[in-house]
């Protein structure tokens, strides 16, 4: 028996050599060598500064921007709520009859109301991600905030709908996921617009 | 329910049946030491790790050597693990000093891991070094290895001629070198060029366009995500799991971990194919299995396309429930994940399923309950096969004929244990579901109220017996109550039907192989394979109808009215 747990502990730790650590290794040196972007989380700079991650939604307080999902996400170490934390990912786990979904929803159609006109408003818009860093919002989610901004930025409608148009990406493969838009990159693309203006 | 999202789902399972074939008989070649594509770059390190650890690979084990080798291995690499958890803070690889991670929890982490359930009460970025991730994933390959051992010992019982049931450690060598490593490692590059991250580099601060700050943790994902997918194992990198934009970038990337998560489990059942040569028997199970699991599916989508009734009506909400979702996945690419993570009991999800409508969660809940909607790897093959001795007592009752499987004859002891190994399922959930619900401690943990705080306990003890990993994650599951409570559930989940299964594989090894006579009742036929979905719907409909009632089904029914809690 002592043989046997003898072999269990030198076979352990060989295997957590291979298993735990070099194929670790293999794949980051893999990733770093061929995929060197993707592998350190599809940064985005502008003027040498780390704006943000093409993958990570980030909170937009500027009414002049394409606005995102609402996130649930709270800050790690208060516990405080802080949308689009992307050290700490999180949804808000709201069951579909507590009452305090509604009260979620409501106050996040309270925020984007004036910004969309009346109307029935998409859930993608006002329903909070799984991970709260959703970095897309829906095409249709996107277009619905077109006339507002067009008025609150002076760029005309047509032409912040042609750049909507322009970052449109899905459904992959003509079949997997909805038409959406990279809210960064779509708010990146915007600032270009008005900065030839 | 769209078109395209019905198109893209049925093609993605279409695509995971043609594959799943070949490495079904791929997995057959290793396990029975035949040639195979990898041997000349893979047989030196075979004997390497032999060497080092000390292992005769020729010598052959009975049911007991099996069990004994595959429980102690687990002892001693849990407690390796244990070990680099509890010293976290002294061991390298801490770019963000992270501190110390609490006793319950650690118990309860590497229990989940070693038996493949991956629950999580901590979450990854803000509890977890880069080493101690790593030793996580290092059972991310063993414990699907050790799975997937149990049932291919099982399956040999039925060769004929066959006393031993192979060398555990043999076995446990050439299942990670051969499927679990190559295939990992494959698919680890695939998901990096899909733009999930691998680095040591530690967080990132990002100055947003609004002006703001934004902390981005990063890690070494893809290798963690595709053994995480591959081994139906599902703990995640990061808190959000698959649903965090880095663990799951994209409509492809969200492809390739639902392959991931269903190819082994649906492979093994054409592996079994092999092992009792009768490729029918394997179509017939995987038949069934997959009618049960696409009419799941569409329950499942139809409901959450539809969306919240209650939002709809009350604030003019337009659209499908996109509460707990990612906009790059969809509704269908979202609910095939739920369905897939729950048949294949990996746990992984894409979407909080504690935001699901009440029709959608009661899906991944009664998956989970039936245990063998394919299951995880090695697990879920077993927990058919014990489905099947039942199915094959019950209707030898029924027609008066002698129970026969795949030749072997079924007798009291067989059935007995397989009867016992079912049984083990409904009582470690209902019972601690029961206990969690009448206790201040359990009742504290509830974060919905009303009909769905029930069904976020029994989803917690269900996915732990289950060893699924996915919970209704509003529960406060971190507290020492639930951290002990499911941690016990899963462990009792995990190694008393696995034991049970190899005490049947043992006796079945020792009987005489008998010859089909027109006196045999076919196991190959659609007949069967509508008999043993019957037993396996009426047991499962029978133990658990009760507390569906009281949770999922009556929420609906609340949610119809309008009712809010």
């Amino acid at each position: 028996m002592l043989a046997e747990i003898w072999r269990n502990v030198r076979l352990a730790i060989v295997t957590f050599l291979i298993f735990g650590i070099a194929y670790s290794v293999i794949v980051l040196g893999i990733g770093q060598a061929l995929f060197p972007r993707q592998a350190n989380g599809s940064l985005v700079t502008r003027g040498g500064r780390v704006v943000g991650s093409m993958l990570i939604g980030q909170a937009v307080t500027s009414k002049d921007l394409f606005q995102d999902r609402p996130s649930a996400t709270v800050n790690p170490q208060t516990g405080k709520p802080e949308p689009y934390a992307a050290n700490n990912s999180g949804g808000s786990n709201l069951g579909p009859t507590n009452r305090a979904l509604v009260q979620a929803v409501r106050s996040d159609i309270a925020a984007i109301r004036p910004l969309v006109g009346p109307g029935p408003i998409p859930a993608n818009l006002v329903e909070s991600s799984g991970s709260g860093l959703d970095p897309e919002i829906t095409l249709q989610s996107a277009l619905l905030q077109v006339p507002g901004l067009a008025k609150r930025t002076g760029i005309s409608a047509g032409r912040l709908r042609a750049l909507v148009l322009r970052e449109v990406r899905g459904p992959s493969l003509d079949l997997y996921g909805p038409q959406r838009v990279n809210v960064l990159q779509l708010n990146l693309a915007l600032r270009r617009l008005e900065a030839k203006r | 329910m769209t078109i395209r999202g019905l198109l893209g789902d049925a093609l993605f399972l279409a695509v995971l049946t043609a594959v799943a074939v070949p490495v079904g008989t791929y997995i057959y070649r290793v396990m029975e030491g035949q040639r195979t594509l990898l041997d000349r770059l893979l047989d030196p390190f075979d004997r390497l790790i032999y060497r080092v650890a000390g292992i005769d690979p020729e010598r052959g084990m009975d049911w007991r050597g099996y069990a004994i080798a595959f429980l102690l291995s687990n002892l001693v690499m849990a407690i390796v693990v244990y070990l680099v958890l509890v010293f976290q803070t002294s061991l390298p690889l801490n770019p963000a000093r992270i501190g110390p991670i609490a006793p319950t929890t650690i118990f309860n982490t590497v229990v989940s891991f070693i038996s493949n359930c991956d629950w999580q009460v901590y979450s990854g970025e803000t509890a977890l070094s880069y080493l101690s991730q790593w030793a996580l994933q290092f059972l991310q390959f063993t414990s699907p290895a050790s799975g997937l051992l149990v049932a291919i010992a099982f399956a040999r019982s039925f060769t004929p001629g066959r006393t031993d049931l192979g060398n555990f450690y043999r076995d446990f060598v050439r299942s990670l070198t051969r499927i679990f490593f190559p295939i990992a490692l494959l698919f680890a590059i695939a998901l990096l060029a899909t733009g999930v991250p691998d680095t040591l580099g530690g967080a990132v601060t990002a100055h947003t366009l609004s002006g703001g700050v934004q902390t981005i943790s990063r890690g070494p994902v893809a290798a963690f995500e595709a053994i995480k997918q591959l081994g139906t194992n599902g703990g995640g990198f990061f808190n959000a799991n698959s649903a965090h934009p880095f663990e799951n970038p994209t409509p492809i990337s969200n492809l390739i971990e639902e392959f991931l998560m269903a190819l082994l489990p649906t492979a093994l059942l054409f592996t079994f194919g092999n092992y009792i040569k009768n490729r029918k028997q394997a179509w017939v199970l995987y038949g069934v299995t997959m009618g049960l699991m696409v009419v799941l599916l569409l329950v499942l989508y139809s409901a959450e396309a539809g969306g919240n009734p209650i939002l709809q009506h009350l604030l003019k909400v337009s659209g499908a429930n996109w509460i707990g979702k990612e906009t790059r996945f969809g509704i269908a690419g979202t609910s095939l994940f739920a369905t897939l993570t729950t048949a294949y009991t990996t746990g992984a999800v894409n979407a909080m399923h504690d935001s699901l409508l009440p029709l959608g969660g009661i899906v991944p809940l009664f998956q989970m309950m039936l245990n063998a909607v394919f299951g995880g790897v090695g697990a879920g093959l077993l927990n058919i096969l014990m489905f099947v001795i039942l199915a094959v007592f019950v209707t030898g009752l029924m027609v008066g004929r002698t129970p026969e499987l795949f030749g072997k004859k079924i007798e009291a002891r067989e059935v007995k244990a397989a009867a016992a190994a079912m049984l083990i399922h409904p009582l470690i959930i209902l019972w601690p579901s029961a206990i969690a619900l009448a206790s201040a401690a359990g009742l504290a943990g509830i974060f919905n109220p009303g009909l769905h705080g029930l069904s976020e306990v029994v989803y917690a003890y269900t996915s732990a017996a289950a060893n699924n990993g996915s919970a209704f994650a509003g529960l406060g599951a971190s507290s020492p109550f639930y951290a002990i409570t499911t941690g016990i559930v899963i462990l009792l989940g995990r190694y008393p039907s696995m034991l049970l299964m190899l005490y049947i594989a043992g006796s079945l090894a020792g009987k005489k192989t008998v010859p089909a006579s027109p006196g045999t009742l076919r196991t190959d036929t659609w007949t069967f394979g509508v008999v043993y979905m019957g037993v396996l719907l009426i047991v499962g409909a029978l133990t658990f109808f009760p507390a569906l009632a009281l949770g999922p089904i009556a929420e609906q029914l609340a949610m119809l009215a309008g009712k809010v809690f």
